[in-house]
């Protein structure tokens, strides 16, 4: 789960690391008020969306009146903002975070993060800030800083100092940093972060060489898995960044990602739902989404992920595979059956069960096709063969073509 | 011969009287697993499933010298019953439990290390904690030694013993090749589901290095996904120090970019972890590699064919 800037930025307050004096505004006649607390012109509007590259994509705005910046709060605000890192049409522009400049001498980077091969929480520094770390990473690995934490130890600090001196502080800058790393670490253990980067951190410039060190800006995400016991950032969590069936899949506890084909898959297990995905493209056809019902899926779970994928509109055809473990095929055969009755299903969907009472589950299915031709017939097709199905599924999106 | 289970093995529950923990156990106990109790904090004393309840997991190995423990304890207290049966001397756990918080999982595998003996092999060390106790998972199906021991949530009937040893990722994907094997007439020696984490106990080189020691064991399969490095350092130990014949399947080769596939471990970040990346440096490794998820069977066979 992602926080906005300005919920990041207020966590790093809470911890006592100052951030640049801001106010969030969410309509542009709010911007009067925002100058005045702030004490004058100029100001920086910065778009809150889940996203980066804001910046290149015309979300924060360095503003030098009143007048300027409510044309931006006005033309942003409402707006949807697309950046290289979102999907095609962006994500809506709720709030801006209006915020004082500061005189920049130098743009650090620091970001701290699981490193999953070291199995150790990483930190990573770099004198290249407000640029692209993994271009860096990539051309300029030396200057690349890494420290890994004992868990048993915490972050030491000769570690900070190691990135300190790195980073080319000086001073009483170094002292500084070293506490404001630590508190971060802190920040992200407390928080159960996944990932919480500052890029830029700016060192002002005032003169002296040695400025303050601030966060200029601040992402962070929470690990999904400690929301349970993160409830006051599970509760700010801002829904409307996410692909709406995303968000309403993700309330029913079915995990879903939408995508670019016409597929619509239902699978039980994440890797098979990868393996269904991929043997779509494999035979020529292009899912439309991830979906997995999870281990438990009962009836009701059919019906609702039928409701999910066929809520997107360039779903042709939906191939459900479901290797019945615990879950016995019956109750799945039944579940889709009454599903695609009361969803009112009239795409193809086609059917691959195996596992336990497969015979049983296909039975249904067939009999289910058979008593309907009386009335409107059932558009299922049953499949006895992972592969068969996938083609069945291509074939029946190439037949509407 | 199999590898980690076996007749023999004595497995209790931790989380053993709750609905999973009893339903998979029924389960297990008629595929004919040597459950011989469970551990339910204060409900020790009674009977359960026929079986004893105990309050710790010290007192049930105590009281019936369990060497295999499998955890079905919700997300919260998982971190704390996996440490509790390393403290307590089981040498085979098995956490099923999906949705453990990363952070608790770096403090468990730490403390795994630091309970590691010396004289702990170079790949098996850092899972392996005192008395060379070894974690499967978490948020994994389990292990499974055909007709001999059934410790997770996988459906034993799909299984048959024969000679191929199984390691896996995912887990209807592991279903998926041990159908696929049977259906051929290969069968399985032991299956193991490491789980979808990305911090997690046994990884794919554990488990390659005890299928090639095993005698039984003549071929492996490998399926893994999107997320992390652990296929590619996998082949490289693979053209190393393995040789029997190995197959192999990635999952997620139309997976986008930077979303969270289900599983905590598989993502495609910073433009590493991609299902391309991982197909070519097994295939590099002479692993033969199924391109679709219904070859996997016959992408063994295949393998096998090869070396005769």
């Amino acid at each position: 789960m992602n926080l906005h800037e300005f919920q990041a930025k207020a966590v790093l307050r809470d911890y006592g690391i100052a951030t640049p004096r801001g106010v969030v505004i969410t309509s542009a006649d709010q911007c009067a008020v925002a100058v005045a607390e702030l004490g004058g012109m100029p100001l920086v509007a910065k778009a809150q969306i889940h996203a980066g590259g804001r910046g290149k994509a015309g979300g924060v705005k360095l503003c030098r009146s009143l007048d300027d910046l409510s044309a931006t709060a006005a033309a942003l605000l409402g707006s949807r903002l697309t950046t290289y890192q979102n999907a095609p049409d962006g994500q809506p522009v709720h709030q801006l975070l209006i915020e004082e400049t500061l005189p920049i001498a130098r743009e650090l980077y620091l970001s701290i993060t699981v490193d999953r091969a070291a199995e150790r929480i990483g930190l990573v520094a770099s004198a290249c800030g407000g640029m692209d770390i993994e271009e860096v990473a990539h051309s300029e690995p030396e200057k690349i800083l890494k420290e890994w934490v004992n868990p048993a130890t915490g972050l030491m600090d000769y570690q900070g100092r190691n990135l300190a001196f790195g980073l080319g502080l000086a001073g009483a800058q170094v002292g500084a940093f070293v506490q404001m790393v630590k508190t971060l670490y802190r920040i992200f253990l407390e928080k159960d972060l996944a990932l919480l980067e500052i890029n830029p951190l700016v060192v002002t410039g005032d003169g002296s060489g040695l400025g303050r060190i601030l966060p200029l800006d601040c992402k962070m995400s929470v690990e999904d898995n400690a929301l349970y016991r993160q409830k006051a950032l599970a509760e700010i969590a801002d829904e409307s960044q996410i692909d709406p069936k995303e968000a309403e899949a993700h309330a029913h506890d079915v995990n879903y990602i939408a995508l670019n084909g016409n597929i619509g898959c239902m699978v039980n297990g994440a890797g098979l739902a990868m393996a269904t995905m991929d043997l779509i493209k494999l035979s020529g056809g292009q899912p439309a989404n991830f979906l997995d019902v999870g281990g438990g899926a009962t009836a009701a779970t059919v019906a609702r992920a039928f409701k999910i994928i066929l809520a997107d509109p360039n779903v042709k055809a939906v191939l459900i595979n479901i290797f019945g473990g615990i879950m016995r095929c019956d109750i799945i055969a039944q579940g889709v059956i009454d599903a695609v009755k009361e969803v009112g299903v009239s795409i193809p969907v086609v059917v691959r069960l195996e596992g336990t009472n497969v015979e049983l589950g296909r039975k249904m299915l067939a009999d289910a096709v058979a008593d309907s031709v009386t009335t409107t017939r059932l558009p299922i097709i049953a499949s006895n063969d992972l592969d068969e199905a996938a083609r069945q599924a291509v074939a029946a999106v190439g037949e509407q073509a | 011969m199999s590898i980690l289970v076996n007749k023999d093995t004595k497995v209790i529950c931790q989380g053993y009287t709750g609905k999973q923990g009893t339903f998979h156990s029924e389960q297990a106990i008629r595929y004919g697993t040597r459950m011989v109790g469970g551990v339910t904090p204060g409900k020790g004393g009674q009977m359960h499933l026929d079986r004893p309840v105990f309050n710790t997991v010290k007192e049930a190995v105590r009281e019936t010298g369990a060497d295999a423990s499998v955890i079905y304890v919700p997300a919260g207290f998982a971190a704390d019953g996996i440490l509790e049966a390393v403290d307590a001397g089981i040498r085979v756990i098995v956490c099923i439990t999906e949705g453990i918080p990363v952070r608790d999982m770096i403090n468990v595998k730490a403390a795994l290390r630091a309970n590691s003996g010396a004289n702990s092999g170079a790949n098996s060390g850092a899972n392996s904690g005192a008395n060379g106790a070894v974690l499967i998972g978490p948020n994994c199906p389990g292990i499974i030694t055909p007709g001999e021991c059934k410790i997770g949530i996988m459906p034993g009937f799909i299984h048959q013993r024969g000679k191929v040893g199984i390691v896996s990722r995912s887990g209807t994907l592991t279903y998926e090749a041990v159908f696929q094997t049977t259906r051929l007439g290969l069968g399985q020696t032991t299956c193991v589901g490491i789980g979808g984490d990305p911090i997690k106990g046994l990884d794919f080189i554990d488990c390659l290095e005890m299928f090639q020691a095993d005698p039984e064991t003549e071929a492996i399969i490998m399926v893994g996904e999107i997320g992390g490095s652990r296929e590619e350092e996998a082949a490289e130990y693979i053209k190393a120090s393995v040789t029997k014949p190995v197959a192999g399947y990635i999952a997620g080769q139309t997976a986008p970019p930077g979303k969270r596939m289900g599983h905590a471990g598989a993502i495609i970040a910073g433009g590493k972890g991609t299902a391309s990346a991982k197909i070519a440096a097994l295939e590099a490794a002479g692993v033969v590699v199924a391109a679709s998820p219904a070859g996997i069977g016959e992408a063994c066979a295949e393998a096998i064919k090869r070396r005769e």
